[in-house]
């Protein structure tokens, strides 16, 4: 069972501002049943001013909160004030969300913006970003501006918070080259959780040769011996000894502790090297 | 504390199950002045085993095989990973499993994983199921071949009941050569097991999902098929699962086995009629409320109903509010993006996946509580319905 506060609990049972505006001067539509989540958020602006809102929201309890305190929160602020709330405002709020649920403050944060921009009649940054994760249709824009809104550190981090990786999980080391490319030099990265396991094999092939090459042929070498990648398939890489290694009777000892070892430590702990004979 | 416990509509009986007074009784005993353990040289400690003797033939009696084909685990999942590994180890030549997309993640992150966990590489075949969540008997047969190494397939689906044609199964892979393991911890205590006649090599059993306590598992090993512990350790369960035996456990275990033998007849008639209005009566008062799973090979007491346009987690909070307890299929209540693995293998659109609640019942349950879900679910679908923006209007 999720930790929701006290405040999430009350607005979830009590949402405020459910419904629709005739003539809305500014709609905001995010979010879809696939991705089990979305928000339909209404504005009445006169005079540069939120008169009024409602909203309609398909989602768990933290959506359907997050939505009902965004609407209490501008109602009455100038469109210049409301353009300054971010997600971390929503969730401070409701005096917090779970972590795993930050990307329902994040879908008030859209829907107010994609709102705002319906009202000026122009269109949304986020058509501008290119698709990062297909499965919950978040583009490298948007990305970007969570890590930088909520100070992200980790891969997972950006998931709860934009879903982003949520899904079949393909685009995670995208989003860690875009958390790289974001974090400026000097700050630590935390590194992935099983980032590795999401490799793609092209990228395990060229980490592994990597890693034979720089710690492992050396070594090989001093005894007149010498180790080929043949192949790599899931998590088995097939390696074939060379020259004395061949007729080494220790050499499942050298595949176990030394290879697989290395190649554990350095690539993917979930390595199984084997011998092609 | 009692009355508060009173008060609560139980209709969770999949996830867990209340510990059965008489289930208690026999167990306290054990928990107070009988703490002995049952290797111990001394009378204080042997007198004890007596009493695990006991419950082993209630289990066995219950289940229908020996009791020295009844091996106490810690827990369903750790009967799922000794029985497969162990399958995996009896024949080393072969590198292929069956199983289906609608396991239990016992079963089903274990072959998910399997390469990792062994070392050796394996095909593994996840069978599919249809929009009832069965699966086609000629995908079945096509799977099975000489390097099929073990087949796990579970009896009874905890999400939606759906009850898969073990029987058929085991003894087509029999036919073959081909070692069989269920997952029965949904079946049992819910409808007949009967291992004298069947071709089933290794079943897995839970306490907690009929009555006894969590923490206690069971699993049959069929007299002769090869085994290999899960555990290195003393000798107990004659070698085969080492560990000092969790005694009042295992008593209650015992107790709460002849006590599912005593209520099978009511499961299946009682508890079946209850489910069955329950599950009328929701999908005619409430509008776009649809059934998941097979209408007639299922549990007595499990209905899985996606209600259209709204949310799984919410549903359930407010159902939580009126102090009734059941699950979801849904992403926000997985912790996890997606809906339930079970819901999507059946092809059930994202639509209702996300709004899907299972309803499992138990022989504790009764009419007025039934009546009582029935008066409050139509009201708490139509609050969020009015609040969805895809709520097409009724």
């Amino acid at each position: 069972m999720w930790d929701y506060t006290d405040t999430v609990t009350e607005h979830f049972e009590n949402p405020r501002n459910v419904g629709e505006i005739e003539n809305a001067d500014g709609v905001g539509d995010v979010g879809s049943l696939a991705c089990g989540d979305a928000l339909k958020l209404m504005l009445k602006i006169e005079n540069d001013r939120i008169v009024d809102a409602k909203f309609k929201t398909f989602g768990c309890a933290s959506a359907i909160a997050s939505s009902s305190a965004l609407t209490e929160m501008i109602k009455g602020m100038t469109i210049t004030d409301a353009e300054k709330i971010t997600n971390e405002d929503i969730a401070d709020f409701l005096g917090g969300l779970p972590k795993e649920k930050m990307h329902c403050s994040v879908m008030g944060r859209e829907a107010l913006e994609a709102a705002l921009a319906d009202y000026r009649g122009v269109a949304l940054p986020k058509a501008e970003g290119e698709v990062v994760c297909e499965c919950f249709g978040v583009t490298d824009l948007e990305v970007v501006r969570a890590i930088n809104d909520s100070h992200l550190r980790s891969v997972e981090e950006i998931t709860n918070f934009t879903k982003a990786g949520g899904g079949c999980g393909k685009c995670e080391g995208r989003l860690q080259e875009l958390l790289n490319k974001t974090v400026s030099d000097g700050l630590r990265v935390v590194p992935l959780k099983k980032s590795s396991q999401r490799m793609t094999t092209l990228q395990k092939i060229k980490k592994i040769e990597d890693v034979l090459e720089r710690e492992i042929r050396p070594g090989l070498r001093m005894d007149g011996g010498d180790i080929e990648l043949i192949d790599v398939e899931g998590d088995f890489v097939t390696v074939s000894l060379r020259g004395q290694c061949t007729s080494c009777f220790k050499s499942q000892t050298t595949i176990k502790d030394f290879v697989e070892k290395k190649l554990r430590e350095q690539v993917l702990d979930s390595l199984v090297v084997e011998e092609d004979k | 504390m009692k009355e508060r416990q009173d008060q609560v509509i139980y209709l969770d009986n999949n996830a867990t199950t209340q510990v059965a007074p008489e289930v208690l009784d026999a167990m306290m005993p054990y928990l107070t002045d009988l703490y002995g353990n049952p290797s111990s040289m001394h009378t204080f400690g042997g007198q004890v085993g007596g009493a695990l003797n006991k419950a082993r033939s209630q289990v066995a009696g219950f289940i229908g095989c020996d009791s020295e084909e009844i091996i106490f685990t810690s827990c369903g999942t750790e009967s799922d990973s000794t029985a497969i590994l162990s399958a995996l180890r009896a024949a080393p030549e072969r590198r292929h499993i069956v199983t289906t997309r609608v396991e239990h993640p016992a079963v089903k992150n274990l072959c998910e994983n399997i390469g990792s966990m062994t070392g050796t590489k394996y095909r593994v075949t996840m069978l599919k199921v249809d929009e009832d969540g069965m699966v086609d008997m000629n995908d079945y047969l096509e799977a099975l071949t000489e390097d099929t190494a073990v087949v796990s397939i579970m009896w009874a689906n905890n999400e939606t009941g759906v009850i898969l044609p073990i029987e058929e199964m085991a003894r087509l892979a029999k036919e073959r050569g081909i070692a069989f393991h269920t997952d029965a911890v949904q079946a049992a205590g819910k409808i007949p097991i009967d291992l004298a006649s069947l071709d089933v090599d290794y079943l897995s059993m839970s306490g907690h999902k009929l009555h006894a306590p969590k923490g206690i598992g069971i699993l049959y090993v069929r007299r002769g098929t090869p085994f290999a512990p899960f555990l290195a350790g003393g000798h107990q369960e004659h070698g085969r699962r080492a560990g000092t035996e969790n005694v009042a456990s295992i008593v209650g275990l015992g107790r709460a086995c002849q006590l599912a033998q005593e209520k099978m007849v009511e499961e299946n008639s009682r508890v079946k009629a209850l489910r069955d209005k329950l599950e009328a009566g929701l999908l005619s008062s409430v509008p776009r409320a649809l059934l998941n799973g097979h209408r007639l090979e299922r549990l007595p007491n499990t209905t899985n109903i996606s209600f259209e346009y709204v949310e799984g987690e919410a549903i359930l909070l407010h159902m939580n509010r009126h102090r009734i307890c059941a699950s979801s299929g849904s992403a926000c209540t997985s912790g996890s993006l997606e809906p339930s693995h079970v819901l999507r293998a059946m092809g059930v659109p994202f639509t209702a996946a996300h709004g899907s609640i299972r309803f499992s019942l138990s022989v504790y349950n009764t009419e007025e509580e039934i009546d009582f879900v029935l008066e409050k679910m139509p009201q708490i679908i139509a609050q969020l319905r009015q609040m969805s923006p895809f709520w097409p209007g009724d």
